[in-house]
């Protein structure tokens, strides 16, 4: 057992479904010309209605109404495909979108971490399930022979050559992988199933049949090695979703904004990775995409995080006009390091970690709402104080820690001039000159008085003349 | 002798008088003031609560009163957040104080509701030590918010008002007010005990 299957039935239409808001509505997937259109994919809803696959679309409208048409693509169909492989590869380092409407994961490697094979088997289920996914998961010796047998079975798990040549043996030929020419070809032969193949002599097949034929036999009992191109995540994150009608407010926007960063979240939790910085992009009828960037000052990959602060960012943008299509992309993916937590932490359980306070603050307030204070040194009182947003904590010289004098607690963002009557002196004067190197020229006394009312408070004059200007309290 | 009574019994219905009440246990978060300490029934700011500072005017001690507290917090390596301050606060000054420069954030807020709103949030998390602000126009509402959030996150909450708003009722654990002269605090309202009649003194 090295290799499992997921085979994905219905990748085309679970992936339209999953973004609709109401998916037991009847609803069918057109393909085909545009002269001869076909039904490609029923729901189950629809499949109630008389609805089958293949029918003409002129068919389905005169046998019911009242059923959604969407039209089908493949490359939608094949992004669905990788954006479950980037889900699968958190599972298993060896993944392959080698087969179509299917996912190979190498299993052997991973049956240590993630448990036997039921329990690996229930967790890939339950996230399929959650994702919107319907699937049939098959674990065999091969890949080949768990892609056939995902065929006809669900939930089969083989071990060893044995097991496997009795299930492969029993399948039916018009299943076992041929292309159809081979298994008619088959089929008028006579032959049913598998083991009345393998009875066939091998000289005689290889020479009626095409080569790839005779391959294919081999490499289903795992007697030929077939090698598998292994799919890689890539390194950057988009996700469009069209919302198949307009969106007037932001409101209408949260259940897709809530599938896009779901899906974000998959595909971070695969590639180990957080996300620091994203883009929303809105599309309209017509003019330029609206564009709302979420930034954060830390990686995340919590996906009720990553919600509310992107809704919290949506929420203010004023939409100028409906919204047709939302847009998710992420080019910046840092490595993710949770954050340290004491395991006795004196803090209640509930509490939350200061990194997603502190997106909470600033999604609402603004991008440099928060702050930390630093000291800078230099002379000049409006320089030495710096407020910078996210700057790490730098070495500190010694010579920052000794102020030449008294210094208030509370600065006054601007100097006012000081009012009222004659202040009472309590020390000074102190000259501060400096600056005359990058144009905040300085040439001030400072003095520390009190005020009538009791308040302490750090005044200067400026050298060149003029009247006593506050510039802080001592509080 | 007749029988044994458990003494529980007795002392139970609380008729005995056992004289003076056991003293409370001294306070995990002293106020660094001494003189302060002696008279607040917790021996320190009250725990988990609203604590509310009445000054006059700005600039008048409340700093000074504040920063012994801050200091032992950053150094302890909690996060002290200040929620939209009047001033800038000064770094050369804070740090002389002894706080923690690495520890302290400043939230930026608009109006007065986001600032009451950052503050509730950062009480409410559990991941700051202290968190200042000042409210100016909040309500009776407004403060039972905070005091409430600072409960469940166990945060020390610390609001600075105007002298004026001593007239209204508050929610608050604690209420000092700061005078300028003669230079002391007053406690207008403890809970846990009553309040001391006599003013402390403070330098400056």
């Amino acid at each position: 057992m090295r290799w499992a299957c997921i085979l994905l039935p219905h990748l085309a239409l679970d992936g339209v479904l999953r973004r609709c808001a109401d998916p037991d509505a009847p609803r069918v997937l057109v393909g085909g010309s545009a002269q001869r259109r076909m039904l490609h994919a029923v729901n189950p809803a629809a499949r109630a209605l008389g609805l089958r696959r293949g029918m003409a679309l002129t068919a389905a409208q005169a046998l019911a109404r009242g059923f959604a048409t969407e039209a089908y693509r493949p490359e939608e169909e094949a992004r669905w495909q990788r954006f479950l492989a980037a889900w699968a590869y958190g599972y298993s380092s060896q993944v392959s979108l080698q087969f179509p409407h299917a996912l190979m994961l190498e299993i052997q490697g991973s049956l240590g971490l993630f448990g036997p094979w039921p329990r690996f088997e229930a967790r890939l289920r339950e996230e399929l399930a959650a994702l919107g996914f319907r699937h049939r998961i098959v674990a065999a010796p091969n890949p080949v022979a768990a892609r056939v047998l995902a065929n006809q079975h669900d939930g089969l798990a083989i071990e060893g050559d044995a097991p496997m040549r009795r299930a492969l043996g029993q399948l039916p030929i018009q299943r076992a992988g041929f292309v159809p020419d081979v298994a008619t070809a088959f089929a008028r032969m006579g032959l049913r199933t598998l083991r009345q193949v393998w009875a066939l002599p091998r000289d005689g097949l290889a020479r009626r049949f095409p080569a790839e034929v005779l391959r294919h036999l081999d490499a289903l009992l795992g007697e030929r090695e077939l090698a598998l191109e292994s799919y890689r995540p890539p390194d950057r994150f988009d996700l469009r979703i069209e919302l198949g009608h307009e969106a007037e407010s932001s409101q209408a926007l949260l259940f897709p904004l809530k599938r896009l960063i779901a899906d974000l979240a998959a595909f971070l939790a695969g590639r180990d990775g957080g996300v620091q910085r994203f883009d929303l992009l809105l599309e309209h009828e017509r003019g330029a995409r609206a564009r709302v960037p979420v930034g954060l000052l830390t990686p995340e990959r919590d996906a009720a995080l990553l919600f509310e602060l992107a809704r919290g960012r949506l929420e203010q943008v004023q939409l100028t006009a409906p919204v047709r299509a939302i847009a998710l992309g992420a080019a910046e993916l840092p490595p993710f390091a949770p954050v340290h937590r004491e395991l006795f932490d004196p803090r209640p359980q509930q509490a939350t970690p200061w990194e997603q306070l502190r997106e909470r603050l600033r999604a609402r307030l603004g991008e440099d709402a928060v702050h930390g204070v630093q000291q800078h040194a230099d002379h000049r009182p409006e320089c030495a104080s710096l407020s910078p947003p996210d700057v790490p904590a730098r070495r500190e010289h010694s010579s920052t820690g000794v102020a030449p004098g008294p210094r208030p607690g509370w600065l006054l963002a601007k100097p006012i001039p000081l009012r009222g009557s004659a202040p009472h002196l309590l020390a000074g004067p102190e000259r501060i000159e400096s600056g005359w190197w990058d144009g905040g020229d300085v040439r001030r006394d400072y003095y520390v008085v009190q005020l009538a009312s009791g308040q302490g408070a750090w005044v200067f004059r400026p050298v060149s003349g003029g009247g006593f200007m506050l510039h802080g309290w001592f509080a | 002798m007749g029988a044994v009574v458990a003494i529980d019994a007795l002392l139970q219905p609380q008729r005995v008088w056992r004289g003076r009440p056991a003293a409370p246990p001294a306070g995990t978060q002293p106020t660094g003031h001494a003189g302060l300490d002696a008279v607040l029934p917790s021996g320190g700011w009250p725990e988990a609560a609203l604590s509310e500072l009445l000054i006059p005017v700005d600039g008048i001690g409340e700093l000074q009163l504040l920063w012994p507290t801050l200091a032992r917090l950053s150094r302890a390596g909690e996060r002290i957040v200040l929620v939209a301050p009047p001033y800038l606060p000064f770094a050369p000054a804070w740090r002389q104080a002894g706080v923690d420069l690495g520890r302290l954030q400043v939230v930026r807020a608009g109006t007065s509701r986001d600032a009451l709103w950052a503050t509730e949030q950062c009480l409410r998390s559990g991941s700051c030590g202290a968190v200042l602000c000042w409210p100016l126009d909040a309500d009776d509402r407004a403060l039972r918010r905070l005091q409430v959030a600072a409960a469940s996150g166990r945060t020390l909450a610390f609001a600075t008002r105007p002298l004026a708003a001593a007239m209204h009722p508050s929610p608050a654990a604690l209420r000092i007010a700061i005078d300028a002269a003669p230079a002391q605090w007053r406690v207008l309202k403890c809970r846990g005990g009553a309040a001391p009649a006599q003013p402390v003194p403070r330098a400056g």
